[in-house]
């Protein structure tokens, strides 16, 4: 059998099968209907965009907090912030137990 | 007094969606024709034309006037066939085992006598039908645009955003691959 030929004339077949230009009935309408539909949500696009960056940035903080406690260098004062925050609680004790 | 496409078309950037609605109305039958080739289904071919039209309204700003608005529309819509083709491979494995009996005789015809074998009968229209839904997308759109709608490759660069030299590799792997299923449509019917 002769392919070549064969397609040849299947691709004749496709030439002549020219296919319809017709459009359902309201076709356009029901675009416009779409369309209509679609413009309410595309207000809210803006707000969506928005919240998204928030979010975005606030993870970028969150990182950027999480890593400076991680690596910076740890504090070698004597008194840790603990041991300030009981004073400053029980110095008005103190001063009652050294007063005369 | 009709507005002009180009009033239509500023309309719909001020946020008129209501002059939309012409410019559907012109364009319609060219975009249901287009995707008429890709799809069988009436149902699919709506779905195409469809979002063709809600491409088309979303992506107006980038439509600068240069060229006509048909053109822009066009290329729209090849893209979005393309775009149906890759969605929707099936049957692409399938055997030519069961053609219909109109499908056999046009084949026995071809076979006994190529030149009484009428391209113009609805079986062998049938048959190139079965053979595009075996192509690749990409195969597909090659042959449909180079060999069924005769258009030079310069215009299907434009069509597909492909560049010329990628066109032509492509025809080439089309009509190989085209060649390869008629070769397997004759074996599977004969061997």
């Amino acid at each position: 059998m002769n392919f070549a030929e064969l397609q040849k004339k299947l691709i004749a077949a496709a030439r002549a099968n020219v296919p319809g230009d017709q459009v359902p009935y309201a076709f356009e309408k029901r675009v416009s209907a779409l369309l209509a539909s679609r413009v309410a949500p595309q207000n809210l696009d803006g707000w969506v965009r928005g919240l998204w960056r928030a979010a975005v940035s606030c993870v970028a903080v969150a990182l950027l907090c999480g890593a400076w406690s991680l690596f910076m260098p740890a504090t070698t004062s004597a008194t840790d912030l603990s041991q300030d925050f009981e004073n400053t609680l029980l110095a008005s004790v103190d001063q009652g137990d050294q007063a005369p | 007094m009709e507005r002009t496409e180009t009033e239509l078309i500023a309309a719909v950037l001020k946020g008129d969606s209501a002059s939309f609605e012409p410019l559907v109305q012109k364009y319609s039958p060219r975009v249901f024709a287009t995707a008429r080739r890709y799809a069988r289904r009436e149902s699919e071919v709506e779905d195409i034309a469809q979002e063709v039209w809600l491409k088309a309204f979303d992506k107006l700003k980038s439509f600068r006037g240069a060229a006509p608005f048909e053109h822009w529309l066009m290329r729209l819509t090849v893209r979005t066939c393309y775009d149906f083709l890759r969605g929707h491979q099936r049957n692409r494995e399938l055997s030519f085992s069961d053609l219909s009996e109109p499908e056999s005789d046009w084949l026995e015809r071809f076979v006994s006598a190529p030149e009484a074998a009428s391209e113009n009968a609805a079986a062998a229209k049938m048959l190139v039908g079965r053979v595009l839904e075996r192509l690749t997308p990409q195969a597909r759109l090659v042959i449909t645009l180079l060999e069924i709608e005769d258009r030079s490759v310069k215009e299907i660069s434009k069509l597909t955003g492909w560049s010329v030299p990628l066109v032509k590799v492509r025809a080439f792997r089309a009509r190989a691959e085209m060649r390869k299923i008629v070769s397997k449509m004759a074996k599977d019917k004969y061997l």
